[in-house]
């Protein structure tokens, strides 16, 4: 089952969905035969759809709404921020593109500071796929809470089946006395290739899928900086306010032999381009990402 | 509307308006906007809406939502007088022991949403408002919205998309004070021809005289104007209204004033000319 088929099989069977759009159909292209007038299209219009998604969970809806990660965290940020986080109402926000999967777009439609802003709002929840298996399994706990909510849409097939998701656990895929890597949505992915590599260098390697980043799995990381030389966080995101800063703000507190290094993007957007010429330039195939930390041990 | 009635809703005002000024003490509120929107809650309130105190989750009930929501004392004074909360409530204006603020929240019972970033309303009314078509109830929805909050774009974003969903069950209702925080509306972004404006949005556009309440209720009553267009109702009013030293100055826009201060004031609503306040010692923010 994909995003789109879950989306519509779930608001199908239960009436207080309203699925609704900034006019980014790329996700619900079949929703709007099928859900009728539960399906609602604001036009380009970002803060109206996010009020309207208030005034409709107001009544007891729960709008999935959607528009690219940008417009949908930032030009509507301070409506999600007043009108869906101060009154706590289950507005679930399906951002697409965000990260690198922007790709070739540039710097207008890059959403790399997402996971930080949305964080910074009381009560808000932020959850990260790895990829449309990952998605598809967190998805249902997420839309039947009744928080609000930002999803990180990775639709992307991944290679690995995802164990069960569970609000606020890390899904823990390696553990390593070496190092271990924390990441989270698309560089996944690569982060798990970049394993296999280190493996072979005879490391002894852990790997952690964070997933859900709000509420996050603080025990996981303070075990992991417990039992490994070096942790690792990869993110495609800005270095300040994403997971680096989260294991920074759980560690802070705590004793940690584990040295913290952060792979993220530093005070400057990525460059545009076709996915695979991003990660190469950014430093985040499998390759770069095996040498970058075999530099830190 | 009927003599008795009029007598009744215009003694109402004259309550709100007393408990508008009480609140300006120990901190002050936003008095001059607060005073130009009484009678259309006054009458919104008592005549209009469909709003059982006793029953205020009710889906059937009719909502209204103050996008300009720094009016609030209005609201208050006037949930008070009704039954909504208890009027000593208000005496508890600025207090941590009780959620009487400069701006609405919900509280307050009767309070729908809460506000104060001026442009938010229309939207998450026009949520509500579509709920309503959906699920073929004929509630209505009313906004009050600022003049000097028309220059948010999101109040004609919202109204865009309300017209497209052919909303005539909302209704935005304009407290035409003529005035933004510190200057005219027609001297810093000029709203004029505002009716045309609204017009052009795809609205049904009606403008009258907010302080009359016969024409309050003769145009309310017509409501919805249209078989699918949003509502606009522009209501002239005067800012700081029934009190001259308030009226229509653009340095009393929020002010807090001492005991005996508000004494002059009541005296001044009252009709005393003599309690007129001339000093320019008023804290105003």
């Amino acid at each position: 089952m994909n995003y789109e088929e879950l989306l519509v099989q779930t608001a199908s069977a239960d009436e207080r969905f309203v699925v609704m759009t900034a006019e980014n159909r790329a996700l619900v292209r079949s929703a709007p035969k099928l859900l009728g007038k539960r399906f609602i299209d604001t036009g380009i219009t970002e803060q109206t759809m996010i009020g309207m998604a208030a005034g409709l969970a107001l009544r007891g809806r729960i709008p999935v709404v959607h528009a690219l990660a940008p417009f949908l965290t930032m030009r509507a940020y301070e409506f999600i921020r007043t009108d869906v986080g101060i009154a706590h109402l289950p507005v679930k926000l399906s951002g697409y593109i965000p990260g690198f999967l922007s790709d070739g777009n540039g710097p207008t439609h890059q959403a790399i500071e997402d996971v930080a802003i949305m964080r910074g709002i009381p009560g808000m929840e932020v959850f990260c796929p790895a990829d449309e298996d990952d998605l598809v399994r967190m998805l249902p706990a997420i839309w039947q809470s009744a928080a609000p909510s930002y999803v990180r849409i990775n639709h992307k097939p991944g290679a690995y089946t995802h164990t069960d998701f569970e609000k606020g656990k890390a899904e823990i895929i390696s553990e390593g006395s070496d190092v271990t890597i924390l990441t989270y949505g698309f560089l996944f992915g690569q982060a798990l290739e970049a394993k296999q590599l280190l493996e072979k260098e005879g490391l002894s390697v852990g790997l952690v899928n964070m997933r859900s980043l709000k509420p996050v799995d603080e025990a996981c990381i303070i075990r992991c900086a417990a039992n490994s030389k070096l942790v690792v966080t990869i993110e495609d995101h800005f270095q300040t306010g994403g997971l680096y800063s989260i294991v920074a703000e759980t560690l802070v507190n705590q004793p940690h032999k584990a040295t913290i290094f952060p792979m993220a993007l530093k005070e400057r957007w990525f460059k545009p381009g076709l996915l695979s010429e991003v990660l190469a330039f950014e430093g985040f195939t499998p390759n770069a990402i095996a040498a970058t930390i075999l530099k830190q041990l | 509307m009927t003599k008795n009635k009029l007598a009744a809703l215009t003694a109402r005002s004259l309550k709100v308006r007393e408990h508008i000024i009480r609140m300006t003490a120990g901190g002050g509120c936003f008095i001059g906007a607060s005073l130009s929107c009484v009678e259309l809650m006054v009458y919104l309130y008592s005549e209009l809406l469909n709003i059982d105190a006793d029953d205020l989750q009710n889906p059937a009930r009719d909502y209204l939502f103050l996008s300009k929501g720094h009016d609030v004392p209005a609201l208050y004074g006037t949930l008070a007088e009704l039954g909504f909360i208890e009027t000593s409530r208000l005496q508890q204006h600025l207090q941590a022991a009780d959620s009487i603020y400069w701006h609405p929240n919900r509280n307050i019972p009767g309070v729908e949403f809460h506000s104060g970033s001026l442009g938010h309303l229309p939207a998450v009314a026009a949520g509500v408002a579509l709920d309503c078509k959906l699920k073929d109830q004929p509630n209505q929805v009313m906004v009050i919205t600022g003049d000097g909050e028309l220059n948010e774009g999101s109040v004609w974003e919202s109204l865009l998309v309300a017209n497209a969903y052919q909303l005539n069950n909302l209704t935005i209702i304009v407290d035409r004070n003529q005035f933004q925080a510190n200057i005219r509306t027609e001297e810093l972004i000029p709203l004029e021809p505002l009716a045309d404006k609204f017009a052009a949005f795809g609205c049904a556009v009606r403008t009258i005289d907010g302080h009359d309440l016969d024409q309050l209720e003769a145009t309310f009553k017509t409501l919805p104007f249209s078989d699918n267009k949003v509502n606009v109702i522009i209501a002239n009013t005067v800012r700081g209204k029934g009190l001259p030293s308030i009226e229509a100055r653009a340095d009393r826009w929020f002010c807090a004033f001492n005991d005996n201060e508000i004494l002059q004031l009541l005296e001044e609503l009252h009709g005393n000319k003599e309690a007129f306040i001339e000093s320019e010692s008023l804290t105003v923010r």
